[in-house]
């Protein structure tokens, strides 16, 4: 990933980023290591290794790899850190983020079409600028088009949600 | 978006009227397709099972609505066991079983049991035969269990299907026979185990006849015993020389072994009498076709059908069965 | 040659008019499917079973299979054009397909990936023609421990040394792997890292992780980069096909290689997704501009397709001679056959000569009818990135919703996927490689597997990977492919040292 940096461009640096990601990493290999003796991490004569075996070895390379990252983090923590993104960029990643967190979770209660359905309308509209007939036929089209597609022709049933169910699906 | 309100609520019109002619004309029927959960990997003989039911239902058009296969399989089958168990009172949704219905709750305890669901039907028990390889010096049950006797523990190694499951309880069901402990190497699918053995890497296996057949037509495999009481009633030469019919029982061979393998229907907790019914009839009718009679000999599968209160009792004593072996043989969750 | 004979006869069982109908029927459905993720060859295949029950026995199975190889090549154009991988197998695709279509080569890419595919899988049928019998018995000696050593082989030359930092790689190695070790462990039937949930009882399919990671993650990437909403100028050129053809030819190398491993690992059954990797990793490895891979470079498009296209055609034949399915999609296959009352196995052959060499020819002409088919769509693939992004970017999120929600039919997973696609995200910005990750979670749960099936058979001694000339090769081989990168450096050290 190159690319070019506006050193004038204010933004995040990578120090908290880094370090951030090495802790949750680490707290998985915690887990992992934890899970792995509950199970038995031993190597059972003439069996070979019990279900703890493997998951055991990975988790405690997990924890190391994720633990230098860390201290290599921690020991520049004070030195210049390469940008991890400018504020410009984040802003235009968390344009998309809040949205595609908010379907999920729509999607969640109210099933995928009437999310989906919101969500394209909603970026046609803000972000595209486009017409109303535009936006309508194309956020109304798409659930539509997977509709037919999945329920009617694969018949695989796709989450829905009340309004859904009103209309006796 | 007044059109688009028009429509919808035209549709909602529709659809009650819909719902109500056929709740007033006759007994129940589904209104949307119905999901046949498989609590098990694809191709796997509680899936080919699912998926042939799936076919003749479409092909003899049975049912209005279609019939979806959808596998469900983590967690040795509770993922499946586990959705059914959380649709209360929906009727659109049916699960296929095989003896994880027991086994899987005993051996990982997850909270599950055959109680929490609405009990179906029996389609039909599935079999479980003894396999050598055709290149083995056995030729009957009685010689290949004289020499596990002879020799030391672990000599011999059954492959099977998955772990703390038919095959391995099969499997502890030997060894408390012959006194002498076999390896058990679990595998993914019955097809897999198969090959093992025909490929040498395994000294045995317990597969379903129909995991098996194919490979005892061409020469492969050698069936030494059945695990059932008396010999299966399929007369038709497989072989050259032998038919399901010829084989002996393995009690008959000194190993007083009998097992047989649930393949029932059960329905989500909460439904309703006319509900259960419509579900009986529609595999009654099933049970029927042409289609089915030659799957069954196929599988060599014995066709007993059940429903209501028998079948309920059969799970029951099954279950049972189901606690006391896996019990013996240790399996049960800590 | 009786097999020309047979061939011939099969030729002229499946060559009739209703039948290529029915093949450009099927292969149309299955990119269809090929192209969504989630819905694999085995949904279509599956859920038009019952259709086919009107149509005569042979058109039947050659429509099936059919879409079968529809689903083959569709799985490559989500990946190249939105680092989507449609199916398993089109992950390694992605390494280089992606980037190509961001230079505005998007019609090369799929060019090369469909013509790669058609090579791949016009070999995997010769071998399925001429050596079927001598090939199933080969594919018998594999037990756990030579599986063991292949799955130990693909991930020895797929890593190698990357350009991230050591500690990086090794940390979502890692994770790939104890991601794959959650759910329930199939030795001993113990329940791992589930913590009493429901919904982690499946485990994390591979295919969500990749959704997340590659689909999702790169449209937070793509937002950054400020092309926010605006659609990308592809030039869309019609003899595109012939000018990439001219550079494949360059490649030969190349494709016999991924040819090789494709069919050897749909026979054994590795299975079509460690092919592909192996492949794109022995490209890398024989390559001169190492470095041009992964940053759109045509050979690393041509080796995986190859070689998933080869693997994914010669699975069919152990499910034929052996009734072992070598991927969940032949294994959908082997449940149709079923129904026609076709058992597979090593009689299949002499017992069903119509059905067998009927199904062996419509794999010769379906491949050559789905390559003519998807060779003319490629300007129409290509001219979609030309759409704004304020229109295919949500799009793009609601397939990938709906893709993540059918693999399992869970709704945990549609939520696993945005989690996936922000550690996408910032692995990507914080120079975490993703290939070792996915391939780990490809591989992890086999690998895991295969080990303790040959420890039980050998009662524990590690003897057994060295017990008979087949595994103790392929250990050897790993081996040397695990070490090779080291060689170079050692020699330049020693060399530093003199």
């Amino acid at each position: 990933m190159e690319r070019s940096e506006d050193a004038a461009e204010a933004g995040m640096s990578n120090r908290w980023p880094e370090i951030l990601v090495a802790l949750f990493l680490f707290a998985i290999g915690i887990i992992v290591v934890n899970d792995s003796i509950r199970v038995g991490i031993g190597w059972e004569e003439g069996e070979g290794p019990r279900a703890g075996y493997f998951p055991f070895y990975i988790g405690c390379i997990l924890l190391i790899s994720s633990g230098w990252i860390l201290f290599g983090a921690l020991t520049r923590f004070k030195k210049a850190q390469p940008q991890f993104a400018s504020w410009v960029e984040l802003k235009s990643v968390m344009q998309m983020l809040v949205p595609l967190t908010i379907y999920i979770v729509a999607v969640v209660y109210l099933g995928i079409y009437v999310s989906s359905l919101v969500l394209i309308a909603f970026f046609m509209k803000v972000h595209g600028k486009f017409g109303l007939i535009a936006t309508t036929l194309t956020a109304v089209g798409v659930p539509l088009a997977a509709f037919m597609l999945f329920e009617r022709w694969f018949l695989v049933p796709l989450p829905k949600g009340p309004i859904e169910l009103m209309l006796g699906f | 978006m007044t059109k688009l309100g028009k429509w919808a609520g035209r549709a909602l019109v529709t659809a009650i009227a819909t719902i109500g002619l056929t709740g007033a004309a006759n007994a129940w029927e589904p209104t949307k397709p119905v999901e046949f959960v498989v609590p098990a990997g694809t191709g796997g003989g509680a899936d080919q099972m699912a998926r042939f039911i799936q076919g003749v239902v479409a092909k003899n058009k049975l049912m209005a609505q279609p019939l979806v296969v959808v596998n469900k399989s983590g967690g040795a089958g509770a993922e499946g066991f586990l959705e059914v168990k959380g649709a209360k009172g929906d009727p659109h949704k049916i699960i296929i079983t095989l003896s994880n219905l027991f086994t899987t709750p005993l051996a990982t305890g997850v909270p599950f049991n055959w109680r929490d669901l609405t009990p179906g039907a029996m389609l039909a028990l599935d079999q479980f035969v003894l396999w050598v390889n055709a290149d083995a010096p056995y030729k009957t049950a009685k010689e290949y269990i004289d020499d596990i006797k002879a020799k030391p523990a672990n000599t011999f190694k059954m492959a099977g299907t998955g772990s703390k499951q038919e095959d391995q309880i099969i499997t502890a069901m030997i060894d408390k026979a012959t006194g002498k402990k076999m390896t058990y190497v679990p595998f993914k699918g019955g097809g897999d185990v198969a090959v093992q053995l025909v490929g040498g890497h395994v000294n045995s296996t317990v597969n379903n006849p129909i995991e098996a057949e194919a490979h005892w037509r061409g020469g492969k495999l050698r069936p030494l015993c059945i695990m059932d009481s008396e010999k299966l009633p399929y007369n038709e030469k497989v072989t050259a020389t032998q038919a399901w019919g010829d084989i002996p029982t393995c009690k008959s061979a000194g190993v007083p072994i009998e097992y047989l393998m649930l393949r029932g229907v059960f329905l989500a907790p909460g439904v309703t009498q006319e509900q259960v019914d419509f579900y009986v009839n529609l595999f009654k009718k099933v049970r029927e076709t042409p289609e089915w009679a030659d799957f069954m000999k196929k599988g060599a599968f014995k066709q007993t059908f059940m429903s209501g209160k028998e079948f309920a009792d059969w799970v029951g004593k099954s279950e049972a069965m189901h606690y006391g072996l896996m019990k013996d043989a240790g399996f049960l969750a800590k | 040659m009786e097999e020309l004979n047979n061939l011939m006869h099969g030729f002229s069982v499946a060559l009739t008019l209703p039948n290529l109908g029915f093949m450009v029927l099927g292969i149309t459905l299955g990119i269809l499917i090929g192209v969504l993720p989630g819905l694999g060859g085995a949904n279509g295949i599956a859920i038009l079973l019952p259709l086919t029950f009107s149509m005569d026995q042979t058109s039947a199975i050659i429509m099936l299979s059919c879409i079968y190889w529809g689903a083959l090549f569709g799985g490559a154009i989500t990946s190249i054009l939105f680092n989507i991988p449609g199916e398993p197998w089109s992950v390694a695709t992605t390494f280089d397909g992606f980037p190509l279509a961001q230079q505005g080569r998007a019609g090369a890419a799929l060019t090369a990936a469909f013509t790669s595919s058609f090579v791949g899988a016009f070999f995997a049928v010769l071998l399925i023609t001429f050596l079927a019998p001598l090939v199933a018995k080969f594919a018998l000696k594999f037990g756990a421990a030579e599986m063991f050593a292949v799955q130990m082989l693909t991930f020895c030359s797929f890593v190698g040394m990357s350009k991230e930092p050591p500690a990086k790689t090794l940390a979502v190695m890692a994770l790939g792997f104890a991601l794959a070790a959650v759910g329930m462990d199939t030795v001993t039937g113990t329940l791992r890292m589930t913590f009493g949930t429901t919904e982690l009882l499946k485990g994390f399919d591979f295919l969500i992780a990749v959704i997340g990671l590659f689909g999702i993650g790169e449209i937070l990437l793509t937002m950054e980069e400020g092309l926010a909403f605006k659609g990308k100028s592809a030039k869309i050129q019609l003899n595109v096909v012939l000018q990439t053809w001219k550079e494949l030819l360059r490649y030969w190398k190349t494709s016999i290689r991924s040819v090789l491993v494709g069919c050897w690992m749909g026979v054994t059954p590795g299975g079509a997704t460690p092919a592909s990797f192996m492949a794109y990793g022995l490209a890398r490895r024989g390559a001169k501009d190492k470095d041009s891979f992964g940053k759109g470079n045509i050979e690393g498009v041509v080796a995986p397709e190859t070689a998933a296209h080869a693997a994914g055609t010669s699975a069919l034949l152990p499910m034929l001679t052996l009734g072992i399915p070598g991927s969940p999609t032949a294994a959908v296959l082997l449940g149709g056959l079923l129904i026609w009352g076709l058992q597979p196995g090593p009689l299949l052959f002499t017992e069903k000569p119509d059905f067998v060499w009927g199904l062996i020819a419509s794999m010769y002409l379906g491949n050559i009818v789905g390559l003519i088919v998807v060779l003319t769509t490629v300007p129409w693939w290509a001219a979609i990135l030309r759409i704004p992004f304020s229109v295919i970017g949500p799009v793009i999120i609601v397939i990938c919703a709906i893709g993540a929600y059918t693999v399992h039919s869970s709704i945990f997973d549609v939520v696993m996927m945005l989690v996936f696609g922000v550690f996408g995200y910032l692995f990507k910005k914080l120079r975490y490689p993703l290939a070792p990750l996915v391939l780990a979670l490809v591989l992890g749960d086999m690998a895991e597997s295969s080990f303790r099936q040959s420890m039980l058979l050998s009662q524990g001694s590690l003897d057994i990977f060295w017990a008979n000339p087949l595994v103790a090769g392929l250990m050897l081989l790993s081996f040397t492919m695990l070490l090779w990168p080291i060689v170079p450096a050692l020699k330049h050290y020693l060399r530093g040292r003199a």
